[in-house]
């Protein structure tokens, strides 16, 4: 059995009085991609968001159950929430890229970590590229804008300046929903390289980006997980009716 | 009409309204500049005024002006800078910093009268600055303090919030992820605002004239200790500025020349302001670049 890098159970989240999220039970393996799926507002992202706090930006939410990175409760009072998101790093569905030129993207957390020496970082700012599967694109332009980039490409090089800080775990937040089908085939070609040295929790609306990058599957329906399993076993056969319904496109 | 010749029309008239604007600002300025200019030399830039007779220059209110400008603008830009990332970044949606933005807006709308008064009453009376470039350089700091922090706020709140979460995400504390994101994102709208405001503190005379004071006392241009009291750097000195001095030539100058040094020394305030606006600019852009490693 593969080691569960996040364990979560019995995790609920109000926003004030609305019960978004009513009690989530999942556990994520080490280098897999774990996908969830479910209709718009489903819980999903939120849920996504809880796992390296990105919640606690939002006023008026209050979260309990019990999460764990590494059998470490990361709600404890105790948590440096900075070094959790060192470990558990984020991609959003916007490209963000800082407006300073792509190589200063990519070391920006190495820079800020108080790393100087050029040679370490020039490397750092290399193998990060070529993960992200867009050094062949930008090595002779590294010291423009990310700005001036693709939409696709932006999105490669903040992936690139989320594997520089070395994460164990990364999530994302339907990373190719704002872009075109060919970037999104170079990201999802990326991700499963990057599977065997990162644990990857993907957020996505396509059910068949679902089907084919990733391991495990999480439904999810109206604040509740329906259904946890092998991606094969659930998109051939759904133990429910209701992931069956959904699968086939009879709602959502 | 059709909706293409609405459009016609709208634009036609959005055309006209830019125009109108354009033209009063270039004619007044034209008016300015040609009927200043001529009385502009290097004698005029460089010699002290003179109360009595022709041929005064006003070498000595350019200078209290620069001083002055940037003495306020070191006192006020780190405040500014201070309360406007509290406002944008920290502060909680509560009574509090409501209290703080209310009273912010208030000040802003102060007349500039009122805080000279203001200042007279405190900086020069009751702190016994007296009639100073200390007194004047915090009489400004006050008038221009609430803008500049209106404006260092706003700059930052256009940051969007995706940059932000970026800087978290990425394993930035919060305060890094406003000094190393958010600050160098927004920094030409901070200068533009930081310009105005220096603009506006380079024109200014009635929050001057019972705090700076309305005399310029001869300096010393080779004595640079500030506590000496002849020398151009004390900050406890009177210092008349150049608007104020014109504001004095035209109330009461009984110069035989009184209209022609006025008229020079407005051509010379507007050519400052437009020089120091040109220059900031250009330091700002290139400080963006620097910052946002465009190199």
């Amino acid at each position: 059995m593969k080691k569960q890098v996040i364990t979560s159970r019995d995790v609920h989240l109000f926003y004030g009085d609305f019960e978004a999220l009513t009690g989530i039970d999942l556990a994520f393996n080490e280098h897999e991609i774990t996908a969830m799926i479910g209709p718009s507002g489903c819980g999903k992202s939120t849920y996504l968001r809880i796992l390296n706090r990105m919640n606690d930006l939002i006023p008026n939410v209050k979260i309990t159950g019990d999460i764990e990175l590494e059998g470490k409760n990361i709600y404890a009072p105790d948590t440096d929430v900075v070094q959790l998101r060192k470990q558990v790093g984020m991609v959003f569905q916007q490209p963000n890229p800082f407006p300073f030129s792509i190589y200063d993207n990519v070391v920006y957390g190495l820079r800020l970590a108080g790393i100087k020496d050029r040679a370490q970082l020039d490397e750092a700012a290399e193998t990060s590229l070529k993960a992200a599967a867009i050094w062949d694109e930008v090595k002779d332009k590294l010291h423009e804008s990310a700005l001036s980039l693709s939409g696709g490409q932006q999105q490669r090089v903040c992936i690139a300046r989320v594997l520089a800080v070395r994460p164990e775990v990364i999530l994302m937040d339907e990373p190719t929903s704002a872009l075109d089908p060919i970037s999104s085939t170079q990201i999802e070609n990326m991700l499963l390289e990057l599977r065997s040295q990162y644990t990857i929790i993907l957020v996505t609306h396509n059910m068949h980006q679902a089907s084919r990058i990733s391991d495990k599957t999480a439904f999810f329906l109206q604040g509740r997980v329906v259904e946890f399993d092998d991606t094969k076993k659930m998109f051939l056969n759904p133990k429910e009716k209701e992931t069956e319904d959904y699968l086939n496109g009879r709602f959502g | 009409m059709d909706a293409k010749q609405k459009d016609k029309l709208a634009t036609g008239i959005l055309y006209a309204i830019a125009g109108i604007i354009v033209l009063l600002l270039a004619s007044l300025l034209g008016y300015i500049l040609i009927q200043g200019l001529p009385h502009v030399s290097w004698h005029f830039l460089t010699s002290p005024a003179k109360a009595f007779e022709a041929g005064g220059g006003i070498g000595i209110q350019l200078f209290n002006s620069v001083y002055l400008l940037v003495l306020s603008m070191l006192i006020s830009v780190p405040i500014a800078l201070g309360a406007g990332i509290y406002l944008a970044e920290y502060a909680k949606a509560n009574w509090i910093t409501d209290v703080v933005r209310t009273a912010i807006e208030i000040l802003s709308s102060l007349p500039s009268v009122v805080v000279g008064l203001f200042g007279f009453l405190v900086f020069v009376l009751q702190f016994n600055f007296g009639f100073s470039i200390l007194s004047g350089a915090l009489a400004l700091t006050m008038f221009n303090l609430p803008l500049l922090t209106r404006n260092v706020e706003d700059s930052l709140r256009q940051v969007s919030f995706a940059q932000r979460e970026a800087g978290l995400a990425l394993g930035l504390s919060r305060w890094e992820t406003v000094i190393h994101v958010v600050i160098p994102e927004s920094l030409p709208g901070i200068i533009t605002g930081m310009i105005l405001g220096a603009g506006r503190v380079f024109g200014e005379a009635a929050a001057l004239i019972y705090t700076a004071g309305q005399s310029a006392p001869a300096l010393n241009f080779s004595d640079w200790n500030p506590f000496d009291i002849a020398s151009p750097l004390n900050p406890i000195r009177p210092a008349e500025t150049l608007a104020v001095h014109i504001w004095k030539i035209n109330s009461e100058g009984i110069q035989p020349d009184a209209a022609a040094v006025s008229a020079g020394a407005s051509a010379v305030l507007i050519l400052a302001v437009l020089l120091f606006n040109i220059l900031a600019r250009f330091l700002g852009n290139r400080l963006y670049r620097k910052m946002t490693a465009e190199s």
